[in-house]
């Protein structure tokens, strides 16, 4: 990298080890050899682009959580211990409450800042699950996850669903009846799975449902055991990121062999340190003007209330409408007079299943089917992939799909629509939904790539219009910059893998045919439809139809072909 | 990169296909940097630095306020007095940081150099040199220590290392289960002559009290000692019902002698689906609708399911009433109540 500094003797200036910055860098190195990190980060590139901000929001919505959760463990007691609470608010005051619930009122109305510390975690925590799934839909759909990255996206994943239990144990800590029905709908979900489900809602209680410790043991889960795997694997996800280097767009001069961009010190220094900021500051005013999660409305935890359209955090939503959906004959009783709730079993354990474990193959699925073994560093345009990301958005209105169906009731209330009638509306389109708009986003996709080559052949409609001798109109269109061209030919349509034949040259069949041939299945499934890149050979034959016009003009128009050469224009 | 012979990787078109070298475009390369206005105007400049030393003041400001807010503003344990102290310590914290955060920004990108550079990639794997290397060593470790020759020492070692967990995992999942007896899930607080009481007020109940069309959520009738306990929650999870009067001509299921009272039904409060409280009744239909998940269940026709994902009717619980007029359980749930269960019917 050339770098532009400015004269080699005003830097001299700080690292002369007799001023105080030059004996402090020379004493850090004498015994860390910190010069060594300085040289390789200070003005290492990273390519601008605002999705790749979208991570960034992550990582910074964690340090906030990590910083406003330090307080909140301050004050919370992670008890279940019965104690009659003697705060100011009239309808809790004199009642009897867990320890936790009471301590959750204690840091809400008797800390000063308690409360807003508890909003702006709880919104942190939105925000941070929210960021992850946009995040993860910036590098499905960018293809960002391709060879050498695999891994990343498997370490990303896992961050995705340790949030989703950060999130869960989190919820269910200031014991109000609003997370008890939670945990409630938990242990049914828990004790739906065979055999053991019994025995795993007593691990997890440590005995009956509700009992005395699940407080105790969700709070240990929620500020050690997944904060910190959550730590230790953002650290492993942003090492993978150092070690690829970043993905870039394509562009000009980006190629699979450079990152281009702006060095991290200081451009990127003050933009993420600046971004930090503004997170924290947008978190700030959610948690000081936007309340949420009022726990003393809902009152202490009692197995008998529940009130009506409560709904979970958004992140959860997706379990609870593919609960809501499932229809309740599913409940079989098997050989032996065992109970199998697969009425349960497959909406909250089974379709969760199946989301993540596509979310989990599809690198390596898509790279067995395109038979593809190299190293991407330049991002795709969604366009030029057009399964791929038809496969993202099926994916997403499956995802959108059962979470709006979580909010079926609220739905049925709000629009004064029958709660049957919905529900069997949304039970149709979890299955209708993702294959149509994979077939709509396939198209639109298709369409867009031939909408570029139009660009690439004829150039931008100038709204022109020339005249010839002969009478003829046409619009004169003007061609494309190098770099606008550039973007929409540097691509490649890939095709579908090769079938070797069944059987060798004697006639002998061969060993694994009949599975590569369902992998060649799946490939022409990803790569049958595809448009070309536009070749410098079809741009000059563009050109040349151009010329041949131009030509014909000059001679008086008599060329015959001229009019079907104006009706290519045209189109 | 293309003249290293890294094995399984390639970066770039594959060199030789068809695809590749032949007919494509070249490379404009990286596009001409075009100078902003704070490149080229000094007084633009300057403006920018005035607007990014405002936005730090201001950051300032904001901590000052914050300060003041904090002492100025006390909550009185009250809800709105809460509300005001968090929005006054919010909103100043937030000026606090978006000072910060916007200069930060405004700096970068106004007075920073936006000239782009380029620097190379390497290689993800390391070379064959050090692979061979790699591998020597590891080699090398695995003859020092012997442990291909010396297979018994070898089966030990990794007897006793896939065997200690067992020395932790034991007493740790033996205790964080209670005892493990999950027959508890059978059986309730409710025995026979055990009189029903309101729930949360624990006020025996007179079966007179009830008319047509009422609904009324029912606890066992306990000592107050027994409702303070710890464990009575979990007891209570299993045990709420809710009471139901209805015209004895509308009740359609069999109801067998000494189940139900003079019309008045009860049924288990928890959900057959997943164990939330069911308790949105409609007098007109008689359904009792889960608010969770929708189950639905007919009140009149044996708690039976109509809609949603619940697949079982509702535990009924027997009752009468004592010589006093008060409501009685005739015994304990005939089943499990609440969500299934694999051995359920065991």
């Amino acid at each position: 990298m050339s770098t532009t500094a400015s004269n080699p003797k005003d830097l001299k200036k700080y690292t002369d080890p007799k001023t105080p910055a030059g004996k402090a860098a020379d004493y850090l190195d004498q015994r860390t050899s910190i010069g060594v990190a300085v040289k390789e980060f200070a003005r290492k590139v990273f390519p601008d682009h605002w999705s790749f901000m979208l991570g960034e929001i992550a990582l910074f919505s964690f340090v906030v959580l990590l910083i406003t959760g330090v307080f909140l463990a301050l004050f919370f007691q992670p008890s279940m211990a019965l104690v009659r609470w003697e705060g100011d608010l009239p309808q809790l005051h004199g009642q009897l409450m867990s320890a936790a619930f009471a301590s959750t009122l204690d840091l809400s109305f008797e800390v000063r800042g308690g409360l807003l510390m508890r909003q702006i975690h709880h919104w942190s925590a939105l925000i941070f699950m929210a960021s992850i799934v946009v995040h993860m839909l910036r590098v499905f759909f960018t293809g960002a996850f391709r060879k050498p990255r695999e891994l990343n996206w498997l370490v990303g994943m896992t961050l995705m669903i340790l949030g989703l239990a950060a999130g869960f144990s989190g919820y269910s800590l200031p014991d109000d009846v609003l997370s008890g029905n939670g945990l409630r709908i938990t242990d049914g979900v828990v004790k739906s799975i065979p055999i053991i489900g019994s025995y795993m809602s007593y691990f997890i209680f440590g005995g009956e449902f509700p009992g005395e410790h699940i407080v105790a043991r969700l709070f240990t889960v929620h500020i050690l055991l997944v904060p910190g795997l959550i730590l230790a694997l953002i650290g492993l996800h942003l090492f993978l990121m150092v070690l690829h280097k970043h993905t870039q767009y394509p562009g000009g001069g980006r190629t699979d062999k450079n990152v281009v961009g702006f060095p991290a010190f200081p451009v990127y220094v003050a933009k993420m340190g600046g971004n930090f900021f503004f997170i924290f500051g947008v978190l700030a005013l959610m948690g000081a003007t936007l309340s949420i999660n009022s726990v003393w409305n809902y009152g202490p935890y009692d197995p008998s209330p529940v009130s009506a359209g409560a709904q979970p955090d958004w992140y959860m939503l997706f379990l609870e409408g593919s609960l809501r959906l499932m229809p309740g004959q599913a409940e079989i009783v098997t050989w032996g007079d065992f109970t199998l709730s697969l009425n349960v079993l497959i909406p909250a354990v089974v379709i969760p299943g199946l989301l993540f474990t596509f979310l989990l193959a599809y690198p390596f699925l898509e790279a067995k089917v395109t038979g593809d073994r190299r190293e991407h560093h330049v991002l795709d345009r969604p366009r030029n992939v057009p399964v791929r990301t038809g496969l993202g958005v099926a994916f997403l209105t499956a995802f959108v799909i059962l979470a709006l169906a979580g909010s079926n009731d609220l739905i049925a209330t709000h629009f004064h629509l029958s709660i049957n009638a919905i529900t069997w509306v949304f039970r149709v389109l979890l299955f209708v939904g993702p294959w149509f708009t994979f077939q709509v986003t396939k198209r639109i996709c298709l369409g867009l790539q031939r909408k570029d080559r139009e660009l690439v052949l004829h150039g931008h409609e100038s709204g022109r219009i020339v005249r010839f001798a002969s009478g003829e109109y046409v619009e004169v269109h003007t061609p494309l910059s190098d770099q606008e061209r550039w973007l929409r030919v540097n691509y490649e349509a890939t095709r579908p893998l090769e079938l070797a034949p069944a059987a060798d040259a004697r006639g002998v069949k061969r060993k694994g045919y009949a599975s590569e041939k369902r992998w060649h299945q799946l490939s022409r499934f990803f790569y049958e439809d595809r448009v070309e890149p536009v070749t410098p050979t079809e741009l000059a034959a563009a050109h040349t139809t151009h010329d041949a016009l131009a030509a014909a003009d000059e001679r008086g128009g008599e060329l015959a072909t001229a009019s079907s050469h104006s009706a290519d224009l045209e189109r | 990169m293309s003249d290293s012979k890294t094995p399984s990787t390639e970066i770039g078109p594959v060199d030789g296909s068809e695809l590749a070298t032949t007919d494509r475009f070249a490379d404009p390369g990286v596009p001409e940097h075009k100078p902003r206005l704070t490149d080229t105007d000094p007084k633009a400049a300057a403006r920018s630095e005035r607007i990014v030393t405002i936005l730090f003041v201001l950051s300032v400001l904001g901590t000052i306020g914050s300060l003041v807010a904090y002492f100025a503003v006390r909550p009185d344990g009250t809800v709105p007095g809460v509300r005001a102290s968090t929005l006054w310590l919010g909103v100043t914290l937030a000026i606090s940081l978006l000072g910060i955060g916007f200069a930060a920004i405004h700096w970068a990108k106004s007075l920073m150099s936006n000239r782009e550079y380029v620097d190379e990639r390497h290689p993800i794997p390391s070379s064959p040199e050090v692979r061979e290397v790699a591998v020597v060593a590891l080699q090398q470790g695995v003859e020092d220590s012997g442990i291909a020759r010396r297979g018994v020492l070898k089966g030990a070692m990794l007897g006793s290392l896939a065997l200690f967990p067992l020395a932790v995992a034991v007493p740790l999942i033996s205790s964080v289960g209670d005892d493990w007896n999950v027959s508890k899930f059978r059986h309730t607080l409710w025995r026979k002559g055990m009189r029903l009481a309101t729930d949360p007020d624990g006020r025996p109940l007179k079966a007179a009290d009830l008319t047509v069309g009422s609904v009324a959520h029912m606890m066992p009738d306990v000592s107050t000692e027994v409702r303070e306990s710890g464990e009575w929650i979990s007891e209570k999870a299993k045990a709420v019902i809710l009471l139901v009067k209805l015209d004895p001509e509308d009740i359609r299921s069999e109801q067998r002698p000494g189940s139900s009272y003079d019309g008045i039904v009860a049924y288990s409060k928890i959900c057959t689906h997943v164990g939330c409280p069911v308790a949105l009744y409609d007098q007109q239909t008689h359904h009792l609708l889960c608010p969770c998940h929708q189950s639905t269940f007919d009140v009149a026709d044996g708690a039976k399911v109509v809609f949603g994902p619940a697949k079982r009717p509702l535990p009924q619980l027997p009752i009468s009433v004592d010589d006093e007029g008060y409501l009685i359980a005739e015994d304990d749930f005939a089943e499990p109540i609440g969500p299934s269960y694999w051995e359920r019917l065991r």
